[in-house]
């Protein structure tokens, strides 16, 4: 079936939904969503959303953006941290006003706590900057803008998966997307297209993410010959639940939770003795897995599978139950511990990437290292690369970067529809979409696609994981292209129409697969230490060769690398030292 | 530890009627009902149909019936639902056409959530800043905002076995997280979702929303506090509330 419309936006987290919001009130909008959209893992986000109100003590955006450009290790484009920081401050009320249940102080206004990386006065100390609604802040930031795209008619398409994208030379012209119910590819047409897919966690064996974290968009994006920025960098969360990788907030840490190795010791002083628990993240990731190598995780094994503990128990039952009551819920369901009885154990988890799609500020999608454009198509989100977060991203940050630039995005958008002529769609659009899902299909035997999925998990977790090196990585490189390979033979063990979840699941991998390619190679490409990413062999950050950005294209089975310069323009690269 | 889960199958157009499908797994007593779910999915049999996302308990995706009652299957340990002989029972949820197997038809569901016009009505201009909200206030629907619209409720409500239109309890919990929020100005334009007699009133306090919710809402208690609010609206306006369904139909007849 053919639809036309001004705008599509693919994908209903944070980031979509704002967007649609803008550019729903300007032109014909249709949001696709392979999920129903209260579903989308936006929801998921606990902690807060940083923006300098100053409501608990003195904040101002400049000490927020150069805490963002900091925590991402001189990675981040530095005009784009100080849109995000200031324009974080009237999101937030927007999110307010439009009936978000914040906390409250006791004068009644948005309460603030403490998070990683956000500091008073260029590091000081930390700073009460991330607003929130106890530990679900994303699951009100996703209900409110549903409520929102409720309140103003926004269509969508539940359950439908992007399959591909139409470009004709460098402009987008729509998508082609599968109808779970039916099994119909679906083509889009439209004058603008925006990705807001979220992140693609699922690669990793232990991670935070929702088994829709696939990374759609981008692996469309790369597919069609358009470069991914800086995937070598992703996010390991320091306290996932051991095992499982669910996610324990930040939170708890904001809220005076501590980290302890197997003596007890709050091992963080040797680390970071200014912020303690509340370093960014690379760093408390890097230091819980030193202690787990050393001996001092908690079993004591050294094995990379030992832990550490969080403890809670002082902050009382109280906090623990007005403040973080979800975290409180996990660790009883999934552990049997009170967490205001027991510390809970945890584990870093595979969570974020700060890499994605290369955009400007507008959210409109760059080509090449020299800023060309993809005319009509933008990226939003934790799926896009603006760059706000450069080589590690600040916790509370990414609900800000889904309002602030979803908003931003979707602006641009309905001014770009207004003035655009309808693309031309040629007949032959879906012919890839088509294809692709005929060969899943065609009835011929093959191998089913969960053991390749396993493999590529375990590959990423112990190769292209925390602590990284030439060998491990180069070993992945080849790994994934073999499982690559055997990807071409894969088939469906479902072959109907009708919610064919089977077919959807080995898209999915397929998507994977690519990102998982572009992702390792990017990260044997870099031969320093920045940020996220953490090289044994090549220990120190060396802003001589290497402050510029990755630019990855995909070319058949090898990853082509080119550069793109960062910019520096307010502060000069320093050492990282908290 | 070795288990059975026994899973309700059925495909509309191809299968008669539903059926049962044992499948055998190795899972440890600490993992989720979903887990062992996937363990089917990725390598025994790709067919079977059912939602998941998040997996923790967070996104409302994957609410079915687990040995005979509704909960999330990722909010579930094998360890708690085992039964004798190593078997766990799943089925759709109930009060929704099945599309596939374990996925159900949510239609219905949402479209009752909208009625309620779920979002903060409110026209004054907004204060430059946040509009200002005391903890007391802020406390008084705080557990209403927990809903992730997983629809557990829906399938639990007894209620809905014999009157179909009737709203529903987690409509009902979404109404009242904006009656209850001293920030809405919306109670009239939710009137004639929640005041009518497939809205609130059939609710006769049977608990089983309450006893099933994954998030832990009152969601009873919300449900009565929401009819009185009702009550004591329509009284100060000398009206009574429409409980009955005689004016409800002559309302229709005139539209």
């Amino acid at each position: 079936m053919k639809h036309e419309f001004e705008a599509v936006i693919v994908g209903s987290g944070g980031a979509g939904l704002y967007a649609a919001l803008e550019a729903g009130a300007n032109g014909k909008t249709a949001v696709l969503s392979k999920v129903y959209p209260v579903r989308s893992h936006t929801g998921a986000a606990q902690g807060g959303i940083s923006a300098a109100l100053g409501n608990v003590e003195e904040d101002k955006p400049e000490w927020h953006a150069f805490d963002t450009v900091k925590g991402g290790d001189y990675l981040v484009d530095q005009q784009a941290a100080v849109i995000l920081t200031e324009e974080a401050i009237q999101a937030v009320y927007d999110l307010e006003n439009r009936g978000l249940p914040f906390n409250r102080t006791p004068q009644g206004r948005i309460d603030q706590r403490r998070f990683g990386g956000h500091t008073r006065n260029f590091g000081e100390a930390p700073v009460h900057r991330a607003c929130y609604a106890a530990d679900r802040t994303g699951h009100m930031i996703l209900q409110t803008l549903y409520q929102q795209c409720i309140k103003n008619d926004v269509s969508f398409y539940n359950e439908f998966q992007v399959i591909d994208l139409i470009l004709e030379g460098n402009r987008c012209s729509g998508v082609t997307a599968l109808e779970l119910a039916t099994g119909e590819l679906h083509l889009f047409s439209a004058k603008a297209v925006l990705f807001a897919t979220g992140g693609f966690g699922r690669m990793f064996r232990i991670t935070s993410n929702a088994y829709a974290n696939t990374g759609d968009g981008p692996a469309v994006c790369a597919r069609r010959g358009i470069p991914l920025q800086d995937m070598e960098f992703f996010q390991f969360h320091p306290t996932g639940i051991k095992g499982l990788g669910i996610l324990i907030s930040e939170a708890v840490r904001g809220e005076g939770g501590i980290l302890r190795n197997r003596s007890g010791e709050r091992f963080m002083e040797r680390y970071t003795p200014t912020l303690l628990d509340l370093a960014p993240r690379d760093m408390v990731s890097r230091a819980i897995m030193t202690e787990v190598r050393a001996g001092r995780g908690i079993r004591g094994d050294g094995k990379i599978d030992d832990f550490v503990h969080l403890d809670a128990t002082h902050l009382g039952k109280e906090t623990l139950m007005s403040k973080l009551p979800d975290i409180t819920d996990f660790c009883l369901t999934y552990l049997g511990i009170d967490p205001s009885e027991k510390p809970i154990p945890v584990l870093p988890t595979a969570h974020y990437a700060m890499g994605g799609i290369p955009t400007d500020v507008h959210g409109r999608v760059i080509a090449d290292h020299k800023g060309n454009l993809i005319e009509g198509l933008y990226a939003v989100g934790e799926c896009a690369c603006v760059s706000v977060h450069g080589a590690n991203r600040l916790g509370t940050n990414s609900l800000l970067d889904l309002v602030v630039f979803g908003r931003r995005a979707g602006l641009h958008m309905a001014g770009y529809v207004k003035n655009a002529e309808s693309p031309p769609v040629s007949a032959d659009a879906s012919g890839f979409a088509l294809e692709w899902i005929r060969r899943l299909k065609d009835g011929k035997k093959g191998p089913h696609g969960g053991h390749i999925l396993e493999e590529l998990q375990i590959t990423m977790m112990e190769n292209v994981g925390i602590y990284r090196n030439e060998r491990d990585m180069a070993r992945a490189v080849e790994k994934i292209q073999g499982l690559r390979k055997r990807y071409l033979d894969v088939r469906v063990q479902d072959r109907s129409d009708s919610f064919n979840t089977d077919l959807l699941d080995l898209i999915e991998l397929g998507n994977l697969l690519d990102l998982a390619l572009i992702t390792a190679a990017s990260a044997l490409n870099r031969r320093e230490s920045r940020g996220a990413h953490s090289r044994e062999d090549f220990p120190d950050r060396d802003d001589g060769q290497w402050l510029k950005h990755t630019l990855a294209f995909l070319d058949g089975n090898r990853v082509q690398i080119d550069y793109k310069p960062v910019d520096t323009s307010i502060w000069s690269p320093k050492p990282r030292k908290y | 530890m070795k288990i059975t889960l026994r899973i309700k199958r059925f495909f509309p157009g191809l299968d008669k009627e539903p059926y049962d499908q044992d499948y055998v797994v190795e899972v440890e007593p600490t993992e989720r009902v979903l887990d062992a779910m996937m363990q089917v999915k990725r390598f025994q049999d790709g067919t079977l149909g059912f939602r998941k996302s998040c997996a923790h308990g967070v996104c409302g995706s994957d609410a079915m019936r687990i040995n005979g009652k509704d909960r999330l299957a990722c909010k579930t340990l094998v360890q708690d639902v085992t039964e004798e002989e190593g078997l766990v029972t799943i089925e759709p949820l109930r009060h929704f056409p099945v599309q596939r197997d374990l996925i159900v038809d949510q239609t219905g569901f949402f479209e009752r959530y909208r009625s309620v016009s779920p979002f903060l009505i409110n026209e004054e201009p907004p204060p430059p800043k946040e509009r200002i909200q005391t903890q007391e206030e802020r406390l008084a629907f705080d557990d209403a905002t927990n809903c992730i619209l997983c629809s557990s409720c829906f399938s639990a409500c007894p209620i809905l076995d014999e009157n179909t239109d009737f709203l529903g309890p987690a409509a009902i919990v979404q109404g009242f997280r904006f009656l209850a929020d001293s920030r809405d100005r919306g109670f009239e334009a939710r009137l004639s979702a929640l005041d009518d007699p497939v809205g609130v009133w059939p609710c006769e306090n049977h608990f089983e929303c309450t006893k099933c919710c994954p998030r832990s809402i009152k969601i009873t208690k919300r449900i009565n506090q929401t009819k009185n609010m009702i009550r004591k609206f329509r009284d100060e306006c000398g009206e009574s509330v429409h409980e009955e369904d005689s004016s409800h139909s002559l309302e229709k007849q005139d539209q």
